[in-house]
């Protein structure tokens, strides 16, 4: 019966199909004329382009980390390519004029746009490789006062917002691919939520990387106001090469008093093929800053593709009575390889911070949950609660445990718990005796397990992943 | 007692099974009929359960020699969900823990996937929740069991109640129950020999695993056989279980070996 478990975890790619559209294209690696040429496209002002040149020139000084618990060839940041657009027909003035082939690609990867859109209620941001494609219901939201646009669009319309918080967050010289992103951004999203504002709807942004050589650094930014709340989703596909796409984003969250940010993703980049050929490099830096009293970041993420992933969606609890919250489902399968987890860093009164972490192994990947909950020393009464299970398919996989835990003040509460399970022979053959195959054993086991992390998305989104990890996980009963 | 033209419903000839590369059941021949109660007892290591996993098809237990029959069908032709769905259960010794699902979600996936097999409807959440909780009446469990996950946390005789309410709601043709009375004490006991008294029928048949007389002072077998070294070396009626029980099985070995080497 291992024969059929492993039948079931070794599900084809859907989304390995490349758009042959028009693009733009910059000259392979990096150098200080190309951030130029980056920021000469886009038209950016002097104090951005500034900005991109002293992360360069930090960036130059570091060293790429090696402390993660992965293993591959040294990236060789010259043969990448920085910049990539597709060449649009002419200046877009409604969705109607967005290139057919882009809107098919889309089409073929579900992503709610047109009438879609309407019937799920869900606004979208779309980015593909470096430049966001469009923004739908972008009126709608203006008329509550919420801006929802690209990264690029914010800077030209809205770039006294962007200046007063780009890299408050994520200075560029915290790590070294925030440094590089800091350098090398090319889109993204950007969400201001103005003060009492409950945004009316979901906001979803979609990543796609098209272009073989391309890496894709997009910058992502939301600020809530005092009172305001949002739900952001985030969806991320990338075609089948047998050569490695890096994907380097930064992400900063700003939830000033009261207010509330939830941020999910449900990422499925290319995870190469079942002896580790190609895939995405997802090297990512998401953080989040309770700024305000009693403000609320919530992080919810559905990791299932890229070869690597490098990511710790972390919250610092700054104002008194702020609560972080992490829920993750990490999936790997074959040779992918997962380091991810979250940080919490209480510095105000009675923080509270919430991790639940559900790691899955298939195949012959290794998965790891690295978590640091760290209670300053003002950090009166804080209270943190994590739970880290990891399940393991057949005998090959492996999954590991890293928690750090830091406590400064005497009157903080900190919670620790991990399971490991098991999905055995012994298990399906119980659901088999009971007349249940080991395609929907495999499935409701699955499902069981992450119920804690899906209950806290978006409803059609917990439909998404719940239907990503079916894809993944189930296949015909051989 | 027993009709003599009452239906086959297993046939086994021959059944040789290893695990592991080690051959522990070696050469067994059983007929069990409609309507027919079979024990199967003997000391630890002797085979039995070896032998009921592998008739439900546990991918551990190699069948090396002989055929099963089940119903006329060859029994190994079917994958393990087929065997079950087909009509023949095994109460297991040790049931897995799953946590994460739910008892009730996990009862009627089962209960449906059976129903479909056999052409009936299926039943909605709703609906399968009073079906269900008329079942657990009869067995006297706490319907909480069905907010839980399965078997989860579970006391060995919650665990066995919980195998007894899954046979009450697939209602096999044949129900193998592997030691369904160790780690229980008296009350549970009479508790679970009632509720398979109640579902045993002129139409199905049970094979129960034991060590112990005790759960035959409840369900009273038509045959008691002897298991030792992979083979069945006795048969005889409820005075046999009685016997063991004053006498213990060395004499039964004994006698056996007198018979091989006459």
């Amino acid at each position: 019966m291992s024969a059929v478990l492993e039948h079931l975890v070794n599900q084809p790619y859907k989304h390995g199909f490349v758009t042959p559209v028009e693009a733009d294209t910059a000259p392979k690696g990096l150098n200080e004329d190309v951030i130029r040429l980056i920021s000469g496209k886009k038209k950016e002002p002097q104090w951005l382009l500034e900005f991109r040149l002293k992360a360069y020139r930090h960036w130059l000084t570091m060293q790429q980390p090696h402390w993660a618990n992965v293993r591959h060839a040294e990236i060789d940041f010259q043969d990448i390519i920085y910049y990539s657009a597709p060449i649009p027909k002419k200046k877009l003035a409604s969705m109607d004029e967005v290139d057919p082939e882009l809107l098919r690609t889309f089409e073929k990867l579900g992503v709610p746009m047109h009438e879609r859109a309407q019937l799920a209620g869900v606004a979208v941001d779309v980015i593909f490789d470096s430049v966001s494609v469009a923004t739908t219901y972008k009126q709608k939201l203006a008329e509550v006062g919420i801006l929802f646009c690209s990264m690029s669009e914010a800077v030209r319309d809205h770039p006294d917002l962007v200046l007063r918080h780009l890299g408050t967050v994520v200075p560029y010289t915290d790590n070294f691919y925030a440094a590089l992103n800091s350098a090398v951004f090319t889109d993204g999203s950007f969400c201001f939520i103005p003060r009492g504002v409950k945004c009316p709807m979901e906001l979803s942004t979609y990543f796609r990387i098209n272009t073989q050589e391309s890496g894709q650094f997009e910058r992502t930014l939301i600020v809530a106001e005092e009172g305001a709340s949002v739900s952001y989703l985030e969806g991320c596909t990338a075609p089948k090469f047998d050569t490695n796409q890096l994907h380097a984003a930064v992400v900063e969250l700003i939830a000033l008093d009261d207010a509330e940010i939830k941020y999910s993703t449900v990422q499925n980049w290319y995870a190469g093929d079942e002896q580790g050929v190609g895939g995405v490099y997802n090297f990512v830096t998401k953080r989040g800053l309770c700024k305000g009293a009693s403000s609320r970041i919530s992080w919810t993420q559905v990791e299932t593709g890229s070869a690597i992933t490098w990511k710790y969606p972390s919250c610092v609890l700054l104002g008194d009575n702020s609560s972080g919250e992490f829920y993750s489902v990490a999936l790997t399968n074959n040779r992918q390889q997962a380091d991810t987890g979250t940080k919490m860093v209480h510095i105000g009164r009675n923080t509270r911070s919430r991790i639940i972490s559900k790691g899955i192994s298939a195949g012959r990947s290794n998965n790891s949950y690295r978590g640091l909950v760290r209670i300053g020393p003002k950090a009166e009464n804080a209270r943190n609660y994590s739970q880290c299970d990891s399940m393991l398919i057949g005998s090959h996989s492996g999954a590991n445990t890293f928690p750090y835990i830091q406590v400064a003040n005497h009157t903080a509460r900190v919670e620790h718990e991990a399971t490991t399970s098991k999905i055995g022979e012994d298990q399906l053959f119980y659901f088999a005796q009971r007349g249940i195959g080991a395609e929907e054993a495999v499935s409701m086991i699955i499902n069981g397990f992450c119920r804690d992390v899906f209950q806290q998305l978006p409803m059609e989104f917990a439909v998404e992943a719940t239907k990503l990890l079916g894809l993944k996980l189930e296949g015909s009963v051989g | 007692m027993i009709a003599r033209e009452a239906k086959v419903l297993l046939e086994v000839r021959g059944l040789q099974v290893a695990v592991a590369g080690v051959e522990i059941v070696k050469g067994i021949d059983l007929v069990v009929r409609a309507g027919e109660i079979h024990a199967i007892m003997g000391p630890n290591g002797s085979g039995k359960s070896t032998f009921a996993k592998a008739l439900a098809g546990h991918p551990a237990y190699v069948v090396t020699g002989g055929g099963v029959l089940f119903e006329g069908r060859n029994l190994f032709e079917l994958a393990p969900e087929e065997r079950a769905r087909a009509g023949l259960f095994l109460g297991f010794q040790y049931p897995v823990e799953v946590p994460g699902v739910g008892n009730s979600a996990f009862l009627r996936l089962a209960y449906n996937t059976v129903q479909a097999t056999r052409g009936k409807d299926e039943l909605d959440p709703l609906e399968f929740d009073d079906f269900v909780r008329g079942k657990m009446k009869l067995l006297d469990m706490d319907p909480g069991f069905l907010d839980r996950s399965v078997n989860d946390g579970f006391s060995g005789g919650e665990k066995k109640r919980n195998e007894i309410l899954q046979m009450a709601l697939l209602e096999p043709r044949l129900a193998i129950l592997d030691e369904t009375d160790s780690g229980l004490d008296i009350d549970a006991l009479r508790v679970v020999a009632s509720g398979v008294n109640r579902l045993f029928t002129p139409d199905n048949a049970m094979v129960l695993v034991t060590h112990y007389q005790r759960l035959l002072n409840y369900i009273v077998p038509d045959y008691v056989h002897v298991m030792e070294g992979g083979r069945i070396i006795k048969t005889g009626d409820k005075a046999l279980a009685l016997e063991l029980e004053s006498r213990g099985y060395d004499w039964v070995m004994e006698e056996y070996r007198a018979r091989v080497a006459a």
